[in-house]
């Protein structure tokens, strides 16, 4: 029985692994990574590891592959290239080299362990309370050490993705409004600026809020603010 | 089932990883295909704990996951930003610190 699970499960996952790197969309390769990740947390339940296939489930098939779906939609179909230099032939090359020569390191090793069915099974082994306990007491520095990091990658990660215009001067504010982005969505500080901007327009222009778009929205880097209601504009 | 087949996936699945990189030119399969390596690593971990009958390994393999996670979400940052920038999503043309 486990020797049935273990090839449906080291099958799956390879071939999830495989069409990661072989398929052109980038969203199609997110899904195959997701049966990729199931696929190894099965592995992980045969080697006794429950613990860690749940987190692998939980942690990496949920929320790590949603942030990839996100960051796939919002990217966009990118086409890709082929690469013409030589590394699209080499590196399959010394990929197919590299899995030769793991081979050779684990059949030739001949150690005792590699061809054994592993330890005698404890009562307990990699159950949540088991790894709990040694998280808490042996591994503790590590434990916070991960937290830590955590945090900062979070932190890191919002300062790296954030907009980076301010609202200082009136050229910015300018690019912002002629900017053709759906309304309601972008920051709270864009948010607040454009609605400045329109509560200044209509002040000046007895009630009506109708912005223009400038033509050569393309050709002009910098457009200025449109002036009064002569155009139509849907940033309301 | 003994632990030697468990290692011969790993050391596929982390070569299929390595190909990866080195073959596709978006950063996110690129992100993608490193998450397929430390996976594989993960699974020799698993195993080797198995192996022993302890779970340093498990730790350990949890220990990778969190800076995965880690990476990942400063890669996407990464990302995010470029493509704000209208920069092309292209590992080989984002070559300024080539020199």
């Amino acid at each position: 029985m486990s020797e049935v699970l273990f090839f449906l499960a080291a099958i799956a996952a390879i071939t999830g692994a495989i069409a990661v790197v072989t398929l052109k969309n980038p969203f199609y390769a997110v899904l195959a990574l997701v049966c990729h990740l199931v696929a190894l947390a099965a592995l992980f339940l045969l080697l006794r590891a429950e613990f860690v296939a749940a987190a692998q489930v939980v942690v990496y098939a949920g929320a790590v592959m949603v942030l990839y779906i996100f960051v796939v939609a919002y990217v966009g179909e990118t086409e890709e290239i082929a690469s013409g230099n030589a590394l699209r032939f080499v590196g399959p090359l010394f990929a197919v080299a590299l899995a030769v020569e793991l081979c050779i390191a684990l059949l030739g090793s001949a150690l005792a362990g590699i061809n054994s069915q592993g330890a005698p099974y404890k009562r307990g082994f990699g159950t949540p309370e088991q790894i709990g306990r040694l998280f808490l007491t042996d591994y503790l520095f590590v434990f916070e050490v991960a937290s830590l990091l955590l945090l900062v990658a979070a932190v890191g990660a919002v300062v790296l993705a954030r907009r980076r215009r301010g609202l200082d001067d009136e050229g910015s504010l300018a690019r912002l409004i002629a900017e053709p982005r759906p309304a309601y969505t972008g920051t709270i500080a864009e948010g607040a600026g454009v609605r400045k901007v329109l509560q200044a327009l209509k002040d000046a222009d007895g009630g009506v809020i109708e912005l223009a778009f400038p033509e050569d929205l393309e050709k002009d880097p910098v457009p200025t603010v449109p002036e009064s209601s002569d155009a139509d504009g849907e940033q309301a | 089932m003994t632990l030697g087949w468990y290692l011969a996936v790993s050391a596929i699945i982390f070569c299929i990883g390595v190909g990866g990189v080195l073959v596709r030119r978006n950063p996110l399969v690129i992100l993608l295909c490193l998450e397929l390596m430390l996976n594989a690593g993960n699974l020799a971990l698993v195993t080797f704990a198995r192996m022993h009958g302890g779970e340093a390994g498990q730790i350990f393999a949890l220990i990778v996951m969190v800076v995965a996670a880690c990476e990942v979400t400063v890669g996407l940052g990464l990302i995010v930003a470029i493509s704000r920038r209208n920069l092309p999503v292209d590992v080989d043309k984002l070559h300024e610190l080539n020199g």
